[in-house]
């Protein structure tokens, strides 16, 4: 025996391939692999045991992402006192077994292996695109394959064409070797079953859908097919142009919040692909088609890679130097103080910017505007997550981790689309469903997920739009009606009182599923059914969206899931939970980071004093202690004259926020307007400074994904104005008088972690070591907390909430009787502003209006028609798409093009608590037309002004 | 009144094809011109297929047999006396129970077919049906799965593998829900004694399931038939609506409180779906891929729940064995292979048929005593056993007792029991061809010996038969042959080689390039 290898001691090398997927088991077991003692799980492959021990055994349709699969055969081994060669990745160790991986015969029948893949291969390696990047070759090496005695004069795929549909790789077949790596790539991780073999022996191809172009076929360019490609059959069009990386920096996606992490590949500063990182904690080596593609608008031409004033919006844009862009606002900012006073100004932090960038804005209006006008975008998203959790569980956030819905039993999914919003955690869910958890949605559409293929029948609870809270209500009576809930938890955890008084509450007949259903739409018996599943699940999970938050009464609503999670015993332990998903992928982060007007860093009321102390000794300035402005406020105090000027980092408010006209006007009321962002966006078209924004790959910093997992950002390429966001803001704070001089964003961390006490034990050098962390993380938690409320709440005992169903003030009469709806659709990313200037554009080139066959019938609407949606607020103009998805009276739209106007229709309903608008409901008539709106049509004239200005800008030199 | 004088036309696939319908039609049509009342029975064959269609006359005395029988022979059978039994034609062969083909073998699993109406349940019950039922309802699932290991039965699908013990696998593997899968996807070549079970005796294998789910324990049962058995599919759909209504399927088997459901699931023409990973996988509706094992289906078989596969021979032997006790199953046989063995005689054979009989049995009885010799008269050169992955067997093979081990001992394979025979004018270059060409045809594609190799196979046997660097070529040949047998996935890419191999070994000759061959005889050439 040479030694003893354990590889329980070794950290997995994540750029490694152990050729089968890693098993858990308490069971060990310890064998022998060319003299070399193993010890690993039980039910682990020879092949990943041999791979941990540092034994390569050559391997092609083995993936340690893939379940084994056998068929290559070239990772056969010889095992003491079994008959012939096993193929290592199909074979389980057991104890004392002793292994060979490299024999004379082995050797003979892998090059004999070879050969054959080899009389059925180009033999163009030195012009091949994978070269330097490609299995087979590695393995011809390997074996030593010298010669192909079957000739080339054979039947062969050599002339098979190449599709290249897709805009960001290509399928050349005449490269396959049918190791079906891309079909169970898709089964396996993606869930989408697009792909298949057809055909059969040596007529085996890859085949997307049913033989149809990959961009004609259910493909969802996920990407997880091109990375589990061995050759170059399937591969980004970017390396085959370009050619192959020469190194690479993980850094974090900046699309939505489930917070991929991606190795950018590199040549020098170009980037040539992103590759979803296997050591990612929250995406586990997947991605989607956003994170993995579209990352092309980074270096676009509309790109802003100059700082530009001007006095009015009716002006041209003028090109400036960074000082004088500084000098310019400070001086407007400080001018409108004087005349109008402290409270005059505010700023709106992002939730793309980074955790520090996000930080530094608040601390400047809060430190250097001297006032709380700081707010968010979180605040038309998820800012009743917040409030709502916190009032229920004493946390503002989620609490579970991604990996926990993989120990859910029964999940429920209201008002979130997770497969366009979330693909990455939605191919989680989905591989759940697929072990058998039962699914139920909560949703007026009939949403992808209802469809998951090898999946159980979902239960489908398409509620009315604006009823979520009497839906939510009827499952928890039947909870408690029906004496599903879980006493002891609650005994435990939850405040007895507070309990007693809510059960009186839902225990009321009028929150029964059979009162309810004149309200909700949904049969009373399937919302008794799906009560039932949920609360008789071992671990029952609860994600939801903006589908939920919304809403007038979306605080209500989130206090009601969790009430429902409570009295079901479905918190603190893996599986269960209440999970925002999060829609940006710094929402999480931006909230945490104090951006609201109420809140400091670390949700840190401003209204406490001994709170307010300590960030005052820190930062050196006497604090507001009055909330400031939220967004809404913003407008209004604008339109009355009081509000003057705005700094506005890294956040489209004019496309994204209700009510267009509104919006407008406000923006149009202010002196001066500060945009900062990577395009002349919707909002910099009413802007007086234009700082040039830095996108995620020109920057370090930090993103906190949806299940609050602080992830680095690290700068792969300079940013094309020489800034980072940080940067600007530290420019602007000096040129007002207050002192910032970070020299790098980990300083700012580590200001954070001195001020938050859940980011206490937060900083670089532990992100480096530990890949990322999921907060609270301080003394008690030192690796931060995956799992919250484990032992307790933050609040000591759980309340339940009162939630009593309010009808929404927007309903349906004579003149607006459709309920119009909002979302997301897969390809496309919030505003648009990114993914709009990307191939991502083929997928979705516009909104468009989904409304029920039996609606367009009424009205006379076919399929393609410009159809009017009026409101009380506006009108705007869409093609209309006829489908079955969307229940009758009800339609739909996503918002990704701002000459959509989507927002022009909805109105300025919000949330009772939080004033987060009413997206998800909007009363609406629609009619078909023959032309774009009137608010359109000024939309357009305007939007081409303001693009003049930006190109026909006066030389510098002339002023 | 005296009693109608009954006769027998088969309606099984064999005779179906050769016009027994219209047979069938005329002696009705004789009787009614003649005014003679008779009862016309659609019964099984007996597995004398040279001699279908087989007419078979009962009257009170005896019960007469006549064949071949054309359409066009009727007019003179009757002439002939047909109707009262006359024994005058010369298509009549007497009582066919005392030829000698039928007389000289070993009827345990085929002792009834052809002798009835093979959906009557009443004749099914007269003739000894049920009572390995009525046997194991009495007996523990441990001693049903008891009797079966002792009977010494091994599967007869090909692999040979204990049915007892793969009968106690899944016995004790605990799960909510197990299935029995019959094998009924018989593809190998020249073989059909599945097919005369399922359209001559189908509730032999009907009750041979349910004894199967009642000794490990599972409720539902499904065959899986290639969907080229049209009959087949008809005969044993209507047998299935019949135990169903007579209550031996469903929630009380035979008034018992055990359930069993059984149904008939069609394949779509794939070879491979006789591979049982690949049947288990089109089962559950998916495309017919071999699954590497282990996991073995008794214990992860269909949807991932433990599951018997056995063939519908195997299965077809159990109500014998549960009805008759084990140790009478077991006495037939030599060394390990137990019991009786169906051989189907077929290729250029006189007396193509089915012929069960002990294992011992050489094949030059086989073929002269039974077969009597080739069709076309000349001498026999080779015969291919076990499907078309057996060796083809030179004369020097032909006296070697047939039993597993013995086989596998000079490279033979049993199989399925399919023998097809080849007279001299056969040139076994080509048929090595066709076993690779067959693979080539047949590969599910998933593992790469068997996909990109059986391809390459007919292009190397084209280059060494046309004398392009043979020596090369066969070394090359070998090589692949070996790479095949060990990297292959499964006993389809594995078993390729065999008959190639056995080409190469004791038929070299023949795979030299044809120009150093004399002209090919004319006759028949009878490919697998």
């Amino acid at each position: 025996m040479l030694n003893h290898f354990d590889p329980a001691t070794q950290r997995v090398d994540w750029s490694r391939d152990y050729g089968t997927p890693a098993v858990k088991s308490d069971q060990q077991i310890t064998l022998t692999i060319d003299g070399v003692a193993v010890t690993v799980p039980e039910g682990t492959s020879v092949l990943r045991a041999a791979a941990l021990a540092g034994i390569n055994i050559p391997k092609l349709c083995a993936s340690d992402n893939l379940e084994a699969f056998g068929s290559c055969r070239i990772c056969a081994v010889q095992i003491e006192g079994k008959r012939g060669t096993p193929a290592s990745c199909t074979t389980s160790v057991a104890e004392g077994m002793a292994v060979t991986t490299q024999n004379d015969r082995l050797a003979r029948l892998r090059r004999n292996i070879m050969e054959l893949y080899i009389s059925d291969h180009p033999l163009d390696c030195l012009t091949c695109p994978a070269n330097g990047d490609c299995e087979l070759q590695d393995v011809v090496g390997a074996v030593g394959l010298r010669d192909v005695r079957y000739g080339f004069t054979g039947e062969n795929h050599l002339e098979a064409p190449v599709d290249d549909s897709n805009p960001y790789f290509s399928f050349d077949p005449s490269k396959c070797i049918v190791c079906s790596r891309c079909v169970r790539a898709c089964e396996e991780v993606q869930g989408t079953f697009a792909l298949t073999i057809e055909g059969r022996g040596f007529d085996s191809q890859v085949s997307a859908s049913e033989g149809e172009p990959f961009m004609d076929s259910e493909c969802v360019s996920c990407g997880a097919c091109v990375q589990a490609c061995p050759t170059s059959t399937l591969m980004e069009k970017s390396v085959i142009e370009q050619g192959q990386p020469e190194h690479s920096v993980i850094t974090t996606c900046a699309y939505c919040g489930v917070g991929c992490s991606f190795k950018a590949e590199m040549k020098g500063d170009q980037l040539i692909r992103m590759v979803p990182y296997k050591g990612g904690d929250a995406n586990h080596g997947h991605s989607c088609v956003k994170g993995r593609f579209a990352f092309g608008y980074a270096t676009h031409k509309d790109r802003i890679t100059e700082p530009m004033i001007r006095d009015h919006i009716d002006q041209p844009w003028r090109t400036v130097s960074w000082d004088e862009a500084i000098e310019f606002s400070a001086d407007r900012l400080r001018a409108i103080q004087a005349i109008y006073g402290r409270e005059s100004i505010g700023g709106i932090t992002s939730s793309r910017c980074t955790n520090e960038e996000t930080y530094l804005v608040q601390k400047l209006i809060r430190a250097a505007f001297g006032n709380n006008n700081t707010d968010t975008c979180a605040r038309v998203c998820h800012s009743p997550t917040g409030y709502g959790l916190k009032a229920t569980l004493g946390e503002s956030a989620g609490t579970q981790t991604f990996d926990s819905v993989m120990h859910s039993d029964a999940i429920i999914v209201i008002g979130a689309n997770p497969t366009d919003a979330h693909p990455v955690f939605a191919s989680q869910m989905r591989r759940r469903l697929r072990q058998g958890a039962k699914l139920i949605v909560a949703d007026p559409r009939h949403i992808d997920l209802l469809d998951t293929p090898h999946a159980d029948p979902a239960i489908h609870l398409p509620l009315r739009p604006g009823t979520n809270v009497a839906l939510v209500n009827a499952l928890a009576h039947v909870v408690v009606a029906e004496g599903l809930e879980d006493t002891d938890f609650i005994a435990r955890r939850c405040d007895t009182d507070g309990y007693r008084k809510w059960r009186e509450f839902i225990s009321d007949p009028q929150h029964s599923p059979e009162q309810m259903t004149s309200v909700t739409g949904v049969p009373a018996e399937r919302v008794r059914a799906a009560a039932r599943v949920f609360a008789s699940a071992k671990n029952g999970a609860i994600y939801y969206g903006l589908g939920v938050t919304e809403h007038s009464q979306g605080s209500t609503m989130v206090m009601g899931i969790a009430n429902l999670a409570m009295a079901t015993g479905n918190l603190g332990r893996e599986g269960v939970g209440v999970n925002p998903l999060r829609g940006q992928n710094n929402v999480q982060g931006s909230c945490d980071m104090g951006s609201f007007p109420h809140e400091l860093p670390g949700y840190q009321h401003v209204a406490d004093s001994v709170v307010r102390k300590r960030f005052e000794s820190e930062w050196g300035v006497t604090l507001d202690n009055e909330p400031g402005l939220r967004i809404p406020n913003m407008f209004d105090s604008a339109l009355a004259g009081r509000f003057k000027a705005l700094y506005v980092q890294g956040e489209d408010i004019a496309q994204s926020d209700p009510n267009t006209q509104h919006v407008e006007s406000a923006l149009r009321a202010l002196d001066c307007l500060i945009v900062q962002d990577i395009f002349l966006n919707e909002t910099a078209k009413f802007a007086h400074v234009l700082l040039p924004g830095s996108t995620f790959l020109e920057k370090n910093g930090t993103f906190t994904n949806a299940e609050r997992r602080i992830n680095r950002v690290r700068k792969v390429m300079a940013p094309v104005a020489g800034k980072e966001d940080w940067e600007v803001t530290q420019l602007l704070s000096n040129a007002l008088g207050y002192p910032m001089n970070y020299g790098h964003p980990s300083e700012i961390m580590d200001e954070i972690a001195r001020l938050a006490p859940t980011f206490t034990g937060v900083s670089y050098a532990k992100l480096e070591t530990e890949g990322s962390l999921q907060w609270p993380c301080n003394d008690q938690y030192p690796v931060g907390t995956p799992i919250m409320h484990v032992e307790d709440f933050p609040i000591g005992k759980g309340q339940f909430a009162i939630t009593d169903y309010v009808a929404t003030e927007e309903r349906t009469n004579r003149s607006f009787p459709l309920l119009l709806t909002t979302g997301r659709i897969l390809s496309q990313y919030n505003v648009g502003a990114q993914t709009r200037r990307t191939e991502n554009a083929q997928w979705h080139g516009e909104d468009r209006l989904e409304l029920h066959p039996e609606d367009a019938e009424l009205r006379g609407i076919h399929e393609g028609d410009w159809v009017g949606i009026s409101s009380r607020a506006g009108q705007t103009v869409l093609h209309a798409h006829i489908t079955h998805r969307m229940p009758p009276g009800v339609v739909f739209t996503t918002f990704h093009h701002p000459g959509s106007g989507a927002n022009v229709i909805t109105t300025e309903n919000s949330d009772w608590a939080t004033n987060c608008p009413e997206y998800k409901v909007t009363a609406v008539q629609i009619e078909k037309v023959s032309q774009p709106s009137q608010w359109q049509a000024q939309f357009k004239a305007f939007d081409q002004q303001q693009k003049r200005y930006l190109n026909e800008q006066p030389q510098t030199d002339a002023i | 009144m005296m009693t109608p004088v009954k006769i027998y036309v088969p309606n099984d696939t064999t005779a179906l094809s050769l016009e027994a319908d219209e047979v069938a039609l005329r002696i009705q049509q004789a009787a009614t011109e003649q005014g003679v009342s008779i009862e016309l029975v659609r019964n099984g064959s007996r597995g004398l297929c040279w001699l279908e269609p087989l007419v078979e006359v009962e009257t009170s005395r005896d019960r007469l047999a006549f064949g071949p029988v054309s359409p066009d022979d009727v007019s003179d059978l009757v002439a002939a006396g047909l109707l009262t039994g006359q024994q005058t034609h010369p298509l009549a062969l007497g009582d066919i129970e005392l030829h000698p083909y039928l007389a000289k073998q070993q009827r345990l699993t085929f002792s009834r077919i052809g002798k009835t109406n093979p959906v009557s349940l009443e004749d099914y019950s007269r003739l000894g049906g049920w009572r390995g039922l009525e046997q194991a309802l009495a007996l523990t699932p441990q001693a049903t799965v008891d009797e079966i290991i002792n009977s010494g039965l091994r599967g007869r699908g090909g692999a040979a593998f204990p049915t007892g013990i793969k009968w106690q696998t899944v016995l004790d593997t605990s799960a909510q829900q197990k299935y029995i899968v019959c094998n009924a996807d018989e593809g190998d070549s020249g073989t059909f004694a599945d097919r005369l079970v399922m359209e001559c005796d189908p509730y032999m294998l009907i009750e041979g399931m349910i004894i199967a789910g009642l000794a490990v324990g599972a409720t539902q049962g499904y065959i899986y038939l290639r969907s080229e058995y049209p009959v087949a599919h008809d005969i044993m759909n209507e047998a299935l609506a019949r135990a169903y209504a007579a209550g031996y399927l469903g929630q009380k088997v035979g008034g018992s409180a055990h359930a069993f459901d059984l149904e008939v699931r069609l394949g779509a023409g794939a070879y491979i779906c006789g591979e049982e990973t690949s049947l288990l996988e089109s089962l559950e509706g998916k495309r017919g891929m071999v699954r590497f094992k282990p996991p073995l289906p008794a214990i992860e078989g269909l949807f991932g729940l433990p599951t018997v596969v056995n063939n519908v021979l195997s299965l077809a032997a159990v109500p014998f064995i549960l009805d008759k006790g084990a140790a009478a199953y077991a006495d037939y046989g030599m060394g390990r292979s137990r019991g009786t063995l169906a051989l189907q005689l077929a290729g250029n054979v006189k007396q193509g048929g089915l012929v069960e009989r002990a294992f011992g049995l050489t094949l030059r009885e086989l073929m002269e005593d039974f077969g009597g010799g080739t069709l076309t008269g000349r001498p026999l050169k080779a015969v291919q056993v076990g499907g078309p992955l057996g060796a083809y067997l030179p004369a020097s093979q032909w006296d070697a007792p047939l039993d597993y081990e013995g086989y596998a001992e000079f490279g033979g394979v049993v199989g399925h029991g399919g023998v097809v025979m080849f007279d001299d004018t056969v040139n076994l270059g080509e048929q090595a061809r066709f076993a690779m060409e067959f693979c080539a045809e047949e590969s599910c594609g998933k593992c790469t010996p068997c996909r990109i190799g059986s391809i390459r196979g007919v292009e190397v046997i084209d280059r060494i038969r046309a004398g392009t660097e043979s020596d090369q070529n066969l070394e090359l040949l070998s090589d692949l042959c070996e790479t095949m047998v060990d990297g292959s996935l499964c006993a389809m890419g594995g078993m390729t080689p065999i008959p190639v191999q056995s080409i190469l070994t004791h038929f070299p000759e023949d795979l030299a390039a044809p120009a150093f061959k004399p002209s090919s005889a004319t006759g028949a050439k009878f490919h697998a």
